[in-house]
């Protein structure tokens, strides 16, 4: 597909609408661009499309400039678009169906250090059925090797008493690696693909057997 | 009155306060909060963003818990869990199969899920709050901050006004304190993104802040841990990106209530803030109004 006035042609996967409408549950097609969505969205004016863009673009079947868009990562389900939207579409229901589409598809996304925390925080949910900001904010440092970045800020918590080593832990934690598996085992890797760190994306090892 | 309690991770660290000022408002108001065994992480927005299965099977788990120890109606203080939470019992109502074996789905479907707001204003009352509320708090100007998921999206909140809710400020005004007017009281404050893209998050807390300055508030009313947090955290960084000494407390709305009703600051948890809380807390009781001399 070639845009009018551009040089750049798009494969058009004309099965994108159909597939996102099934997963979501939304009508895709019922958008028609009146950009309400964008208009009171808070990220807006960091995404590299807004987010009636990101409809438009799921209807005209551009699978890999929505899969690797930064907008389906910045986008924090706020649902003031899902609140507003005149035809009733639930966009922010859309945009967690392409996350999810994202990651199957192997596209690069357009901002890697936000599923790469989202998997984080699913591996501690898994190992102990609880989250604790603690290590959390530790691990994703280490992950993003950027470890210094809210260490004052962590400090200041920490001497507030907001912020604890240890947490309780869930008793019925095979119930929840139980959850877990239905689910298909989303946070297998906490370490993305990519980053230099090496290992398959998705991949074989088991995370109970990986270091703390 | 009886009501199960799901605290969630946040009121266990980050938001201690929270949990805090929650149990003792709740006590002193004759409610009895009996928190679930063994609840679990309902998977934030990791979960709902990754896998909708796992955030109803995260987030039902909790309401079969609930419903096989005979809570039938539960508070849950945190915005983020109460959105969830009631969305996992809809799912579940409409068929979906994320429990694991042992877990009754169509029981977890049928227990009720509640936020502090709608309890203290509909569990407790307008008339219960100003019996029971002994301290003068009228120098708290608070500007109330809902968020996004107190009230939306209002097919799963079911709750008060999605563009323009008043329920924390009936809440508020009923305990004597003075509610501003303003317009940014359900803008989203950037949520997890603090962590993962931490400049947008402090545009919008600088967004927020400001605007609740400008309306004469000298602090913010929260309902969501989250909210605290950005709001709280990242204030020192929004205060220098809009060039403005904000200073701006951001209590819990239970904080608030607790104050009123003549509860310890400290036990209430009001020492733990970043922004200190405590010397607004401390002229609170004093100040007239429209802060004549403020003595000192």
């Amino acid at each position: 597909m070639r845009f009018p006035g551009s040089d750049r042609s798009f494969d058009a996967d004309l099965g994108l609408a159909d597939d996102v409408a099934a997963r979501s549950g939304e009508n895709i097609a019922a958008c028609y661009q009146c950009a309400k969505c964008t208009a009171g969205c808070p990220l807006a004016p960091e995404m590299d499309l807004t987010p009636n863009q990101v409809m438009r673009c799921v209807q005209l079947g551009l699978r890999d400039i929505v899969l690797g868009s930064s907008t389906i990562w910045l986008c924090t389900t706020c649902t003031t678009c899902t609140t507003r939207c005149p035809r009733d579409i639930d966009l922010a229901r859309v945009m967690d169906t392409l996350r999810a589409m994202a990651l199957e598809s192997g596209v690069q996304p357009g901002q890697p250090q936000i599923p790469l925390f989202y998997r984080i925080f699913l591996y501690l949910v898994r190992r102990t059925g609880r989250a604790n900001e603690l290590p959390l904010m530790a691990a994703y440092g280490l992950a993003t090797r950027n470890p210094f970045k809210d260490l004052l800020l962590g400090q200041k918590m920490f001497l507030k008493g907001k912020l604890k080593p240890f947490s309780p832990r869930v008793g019925d934690r095979e119930q929840v690696r139980r959850i877990f598996e239905r689910a298909e085992g989303h946070c297998e890797d906490p370490v993305p693909a990519r980053g230099g760190r090496g290992g398959d994306r998705g991949g074989e090892s088991e995370p109970e057997s990986r270091q703390q | 009155m009886k009501l199960g309690y799901y605290p969630g991770c946040s009121l266990h660290a980050t938001a201690k306060e929270f949990d805090l000022s929650t149990r003792a408002v709740c006590e002193a108001l004759g409610l009895e909060l009996v928190e679930i065994e063994d609840w679990n992480c309902r998977g934030a927005t990791a979960a709902h963003a990754l896998s909708d299965e796992l955030a109803v099977g995260l987030a039902g788990r909790n309401l079969a818990l609930a419903a096989q120890q005979g809570l039938e109606a539960l508070l849950a203080p945190c915005a983020a869990c109460f959105g969830r939470l009631k969305y996992a019992a809809k799912a579940l109502a409409a068929g979906a199969e994320a429990l694991p074996h042992g877990l009754d789905s169509q029981a977890a479907a049928r227990v009720k899920v509640h936020n502090i707001l709608d309890v203290l204003l509909n569990v407790a009352g307008v008339e219960r709050l100003k019996e029971r509320a002994s301290k003068p708090i009228s120098g708290l100007r608070p500007a109330a901050y809902y968020g996004c998921l107190l009230v939306r999206p209002p097919d799963v909140a079911e709750f008060d006004d999605p563009e323009n809710p008043t329920s924390m400020e009936q809440i508020l005004s009923a305990v004597g304190a003075e509610p501003v007017e303003w317009h940014h009281k359900v803008e989203c404050c950037g949520a997890s993104l603090a962590v993962t893209n931490t400049p947008s998050v402090v545009r919008l807390v600088a967004e927020i802040l400001a605007h609740a300055k400008s309306a004469g508030a000298n602090c913010v009313a929260v309902a969501c841990p989250l909210c605290q947090t950005n709001l709280d955290t990242r204030q020192a960084a929004a205060g220098r990106r809009v060039e403005e000494r904000l200073e701006l407390p951001i209590l819990y709305i239970s904080e608030l209530v607790g104050l009123a009703l003549g509860i310890d600051p400290v036990n209430l948890g009001l020492a733990r803030h970043i922004v200190d809380a405590m010397p607004l807390t401390r002229t609170a009781f004093i100040q007239p109004r429209e802060g004549a001399t403020a003595g000192g």
